[in-house]
């Protein structure tokens, strides 16, 4: 059992609203959704995982290198993801799927890195301020922190205008907590009191390596030690993750500095489609978290509040269409064009840059007579 | 023309202070650079004048400064970061190189990194292990970063504002034995682009080639040479990432003869580049084999013995009577 008696629950995994002292001061947030708003977080989670798991299908279908699920997340992403305000900037690790597309990111552009056509690319002030995937764990923490601090300077927070004061959010997972960058922008975040939320999904397992392996004490008091608070959250509970993300971010762009969130979830896919969870955790730990289904629960709340099949069905189809949208669009994507390995490595003139793009070109036209030679199949 | 006298350490601080006048967006991060100036003082009185948001007393933890730099930049700053001792950038070789170097790259051209990152190096100074080290090859070695180092009051003076003002990452390497001599700094003009090698003494039989803390010491050895009736051309690379070839080639068409000097070990190093890229590019002028002196291939010794290890006059003028030889 990993929750503690700490975790904030606000749905339970039977899909009932929980009473509890600690879930009072959350209600508010929950109170204040529309129904519209409350049927968005489902049909998020429930499209998010129906590409998800076609995206795995893909990979295996030769289709992608790789497919990072994040099947079971869903709740900790799609709350977090609506806490954050338009003018909020996040900073992902690499399984936020979900928060990219509540952001505005196309996930072909996700499918596009997989696929091994760019390094994401996409273009953060035009998407959402949904900042590039990071492969190195922990390192986006430290522009996150960064980036809050400028926010800081430039004194487009605290100024008690809570629709314009702006806050960062950044991902990160367990196995990314052991990096010193994640405690080196505790550090700064604490030092510079910077307005900004720090989301650790904890997911229990860094590949194959068990979350007791980086810590021997519950993550969120982690931050304590570093004088930010830390809250301990049910991540496969939507609302909870909605709503104590809402308070974080409140409280960070009201000048109250950063604070810090670990979401108790489960990867109940592979690390990647490279991993073979099976070779390193048994059938109970699966069981235990399948009951605690991030979606299954919700629906069970969304039908009490009187949510019909129609709907259901509706998202489904939604789902389903845009998977096979994706997959369409997956299969008819080009390569990039040669020449764009050294377009953008700087964004001045370089001569090394200039010499090589030179020689490229010369020699691909010095094979242009040869049959065996794949020149001239570029993608115009 | 506009002249003054001033240390490198003095003609930094202008620079900056210059830098810091001309674009609210330039802040200084790094360790005992606010009231302190730094240890080598080269902030000194910026915090006092410009205020704690614009010089940055940061936590002590330098993946922690060139982290978050990045994030600033992403924000609109041009931060420029003040890595105490070279052999302090290692806990920010991550950022610099894996994050730093290929932001712009993975944003596809819409995100740029103007950050500095200014690193005191080389030896000379006589101190402890860690504080006397010439990393500058690793940087080089990096696609996506632009690294430079002045020899003398002038260029430091332009460089850094040519590197604040550039669009992309630079690694500034300061050469610390530099620091206190004064040289004429022309506050009017620069001379030349950040990027250009030039030549510093024109000579015909041999050519020295050599960056920061090394130039005067190549100076000195040509000045010997020419008693001893050897012609030494000398240049001053002034950039490391990208290097200025044509100066280069054009000397050793002339002379024949090349030497590169650095401080840095040998092996993998901007020398063995030169020679490379030179072999290349000028092989039927070259009448002698590129020739490298440079520091040896061992960790930094401790300081009595630092004289031993970095190239002196002696050692060049060896490689000289060595190239002459052939």
């Amino acid at each position: 059992m990993p929750y503690t008696a700490a975790t904030v629950q606000l749905l339970s995994p039977e899909g009932t609203l929980v009473e509890s002292d600690a879930a009072q001061q959350y209600l508010p947030y929950i109170d204040a959704l529309s129904d519209d708003q409350l049927r968005d977080f489902y049909r998020q989670m429930a499209v998010i995982r129906a590409i998800d798991i076609d995206a795995a299908n893909l990979q295996r279908q030769g289709q992608l290198a790789m497919w990072i699920p994040s099947l079971g997340q869903e709740a900790a992403q799609v709350g977090s993801g609506f806490a954050a305000k338009p003018q909020d900037h996040i900073f992902p690790s690499y399984r936020e799927h979900v928060v990219a597309r509540i952001r505005g990111v196309d996930p072909i552009r996700i499918i596009e890195l997989l696929r091994g056509l760019s390094h994401g690319g996409w273009d953060p002030k035009e998407h959402g301020n949904f900042h590039l995937y990071t492969l190195v764990l922990g390192s986006q923490s430290l522009h996150a922190t960064g980036y809050a601090m400028g926010i800081q300077l430039d004194g487009a927070t605290a100024t008690g205008n809570p629709d314009i004061d702006e806050a960062v959010i950044v991902y990160f997972g367990d196995g990314a907590t052991s990096q010193g960058d994640v405690s080196e922008s505790l550090v700064f975040a604490a030092s510079y009191q910077t307005p900004q939320v720090f989301f650790l999904q904890n997911n229990h397992w860094a590949i194959s390596v068990p979350v007791s392996r980086q810590s021997r004490s519950p993550l969120y008091l982690r931050p304590g030690g570093f004088g930010i608070p830390g809250v301990q959250i049910d991540g496969n509970d939507v609302l909870a993750s909605y709503a104590v993300t809402s308070a974080g971010l409140d409280a960070a762009r009201s000048g109250r500095g950063p604070h810090f969130i670990e979401a108790l979830t489960y990867r109940m896919g592979a690390h990647t489609t490279s991993d073979d969870p099976t070779k390193y955790r048994d059938n109970a730990e699966m069981d235990f978290w399948v009951h605690r289904d991030p979606i299954s629960r919700y629906v069970t709340y969304l039908r009490g509040r009187g949510e019909g099949d129609a709907f259901f069905a509706e998202v489904a189809e939604e789902g389903a269409d845009l998977a096979a949208d994706i997959r369409a669009r997956t299969i008819a994507l080009g390569v990039p064009e040669r020449g764009s390995i050294f377009t953008n490595v700087y964004s001045e003139p370089h001569p090394v840059m200039a010499a090589q793009s030179a020689w490229l070109e010369e020699y691909e036209a010095s094979l242009a007579g040869d049959p065996t030679s794949e020149s001239g199949s570029d993608r115009a | 023309m506009s002249i003054e006298n001033l240390s490198m350490a003095k003609a930094i601080n202008n620079g900056l202070r210059r830098a810091m006048d001309d674009d609210a967006k330039v802040i200084l991060m790094g360790e005992d650079i606010g009231p302190l100036g730094g240890v080598f003082r080269v902030t000194e009185g910026l915090h006092a004048e410009f205020g704690g948001n614009r010089v940055l007393d940061t936590p002590l933890a330098e993946s922690g400064i060139v982290g978050t730099a990045i994030g600033l930049a992403m924000r609109g700053y041009r931060p420029v970061c003040e890595i105490q001792f070279d052999g302090f950038i290692f806990p920010a070789f991550d950022q610099i190189t894996t994050q730093l170097a290929k932001l712009t790259s993975r944003h596809e051209g819409s995100l740029t990194m103007p950050v500095v990152i200014r690193v005191p190096f080389g030896g000379h100074i006589g101190a402890v292990e860690h504080h006397q080290e010439s990393p500058e090859a690793y940087f080089a070695h990096t696609p996506g970063l632009r690294v430079v180092t002045p020899s003398n009051p002038h260029d430091a003076y332009w460089m850094i504002q040519e590197a604040i003002t550039s669009n992309d990452p630079v690694l500034f390497f300061e050469p610390k034995s530099r620091y206190w001599p004064k040289g004429d700094v022309d506050t009017a003009e620069s001379g030349w682009p950040l990027h250009a090698s030039r030549v510093v003494r024109e000579g015909t039989e041999v050519t020295l080639v050599g960056y920061g803390p090394m130039v005067t010491m190549l100076l000195q050895a040509a000045e010997i040479a020419a008693e001893e009736g050897t012609s030494v051309e000398v240049i001053d690379l002034r950039s490391i990432s990208p290097i200025d070839y044509e100066p280069i080639l054009a000397s050793v068409r002339k002379t024949g003869r090349l030497i590169v000097a650095h401080e840095a070990p040998g092996f993998v190093s901007v020398g063995s580049e030169i020679a490379a890229t030179v072999t290349e590019h000028a092989f039927y002028s070259l009448e002698a084999p590129v020739l490298r002196v440079a520091g040896f291939d061992a960790p930094f010794p401790p300081a009595k013995l630092e004289t031993v290890f970095l190239p002196d006059a002696d050692r060049i003028l060896e490689a000289v009577d060595r190239a002459m030889a052939y």
